[in-house]
């Protein structure tokens, strides 16, 4: 299964871990550069996910439902709840609703591309002169962070929002330890590492499992690609079928899994953004 | 796992699918779901409404019944009490008339045999003095002997 652009496991492996950029990044953080394939596989899930909803939410019946509308029924009446019992202001309910919604299937989706198999569109895009692409998103960190960005600054926006910019202000200095003057450095230090550490988290978590899932599919197709005519590499191609087929049942679980955990984060932050200290 | 300006373009475009799903998605799905549970509340409180006429109409016919029933149980009680009655009375007026007429008929026969008693006691005179007339081979003058046989007739009474 190597391609010509990966004579070795190593080449393989690294091959399928480098992105398609706009140009080549030089450093760790370089705020020139964008992932195209992390881009256009995100906007056209996503793309496809509001479309395909618009489009039954404009013919959605009260009536009998199909079986597509009852499917996302379910789903909306789950995300609905989970918000009513997190999030307690009906206004803010409004947007943040949807917003869950959105974030969970959008992940489901993105976190999905992971099922199909992990050779078949880069060797497609190489057949059509582009040689190197990532095609699940939320592998990418830049993705996963983008969003836990998103929701930080949503949190920021609800906080002042809800509470008044004087309030929150006064408690980012006063919680969590308390009013004395000497402590206001310590609790909002706190307050700091606390918003950095939700944000960073809640990326992470989700471009970890992702990234390592990834990485697996990668392994197990090398096991595949053993195959060389001899008995032994005939039992790493049977071992690399039997593995594959369990990791990719298993993946289902994460995939939705990663995707609802994602969405339940979001909104505890949400809500957490809400209540006062 | 670089970081560089795709983050950005992922917090935007996480945005703008989320004010998209907000709009456009969300709305009119939910509107749905409340128009079809309020359906649903209607159709079960209809259900329970009807189940309740059901049971008051039941109640109803079995009252119907019981009332007919014994409106007819009276009237037949009725009725045969007034038969009873009827089967009296043509009784008595039977009985009545039987007496009445026995009674009529004894009179008549009382009045007719003082008639023919009477007639027999006109006739007696006659006879006595046919028959002495008979014994003495002359004739005698009825109005000689008439106390005497003024006294035969008073005697024949």
């Amino acid at each position: 299964m190597a391609t010509e652009h990966a004579t070795t496991a190593s080449d393989y492996i690294i091959h399928h871990l480098t992105f398609l950029t706009s140009k080549k990044q030089e450093s760790l953080v370089d705020w020139s550069v964008l992932h195209l394939d992390t881009l256009f596989y995100s906007i056209a899930l996503g793309l496809l996910a509001v479309f395909v909803l618009a489009r039954l939410a404009s013919r959605a019946t009260s009536g009998v439902p199909g079986r597509f509308q009852a499917a996302v029924e379910i789903v909306i009446e789950m995300v609905d709840n989970q918000t009513k019992s997190i999030v307690h202001s009906p206004e803010s309910r409004q947007f943040v609703a949807p917003l869950a919604l959105t974030v969970f299937i959008w992940i489901f989706l993105m976190n999905a591309m992971d099922l199909l198999p992990v050779d078949l569109i880069p060797t497609v895009g190489s057949a059509a002169g582009i040689h190197y692409m990532r095609v699940v998103p939320t592998a990418d960190l830049n993705a996963t962070l983008g969003m836990s960005t998103g929701v930080l600054l949503l949190c920021l926006y609800y906080s002042v929002k809800i509470k008044g910019l004087g309030h929150w202000v006064h408690e980012l200095f006063t919680a969590p330890f308390g009013a004395h003057p000497l402590l206001w450095p310590v609790n909002f230090a706190m307050q700091l590492i606390e918003f950095v550490a939700k944000t960073v988290s809640h990326g992470m978590r989700l471009f970890g499992n992702m990234y390592a899932g990834e990485l697996i599919f990668m392994l197990i197709a090398l096991m595949g690609a053993a195959w060389a005519g001899t008995v032994g590499s005939g039992l790493l191609w049977i071992g690399g079928v039997f593995a594959g087929t369990i990791w990719a049942i298993f993946h289902i679980l994460i995939i939705t899994l990663q995707a609802f955990i994602f969405m339940m984060l979001t909104l505890v932050y949400v809500g957490q953004a809400h209540e006062s200290h | 796992m670089n970081l560089n300006a795709t983050l950005f373009a992922q917090l935007v475009v996480f945005f703008i699918l989320a004010w998209f799903t907000m709009k456009f998605v969300w709305p009119p799905i939910m509107k749905a779901l409340d128009e079809r549970a309020k359906k649903i509340a209607d159709g079960l409180s209809a259900a329970d409404k009807a189940k309740a006429d059901l049971a008051l109409a039941e109640k109803k016919v079995v009252e119907e019944l019981k009332k007919a029933r014994e409106s007819a149980t009276e009237l037949r009680a009725g009725a045969e009490k007034q038969g009873a009655q009827l089967i009296e009375e043509a009784r008595q007026e039977s009985a009545r008339i039987i007496t009445q007429a026995r009674q009529a008929a004894e009179a008549e026969a009382g009045v007719a045999a003082q008639r023919a008693k009477e007639a027999l006691r006109e006739q007696v005179a006659v006879l006595a003095v046919a028959g002495a007339e008979r014994i003495l081979r002359k004739e005698i003058n009825a109005q000689v002997h008439a106390d005497l046989l003024a006294n035969l007739k008073q005697e024949l009474k």
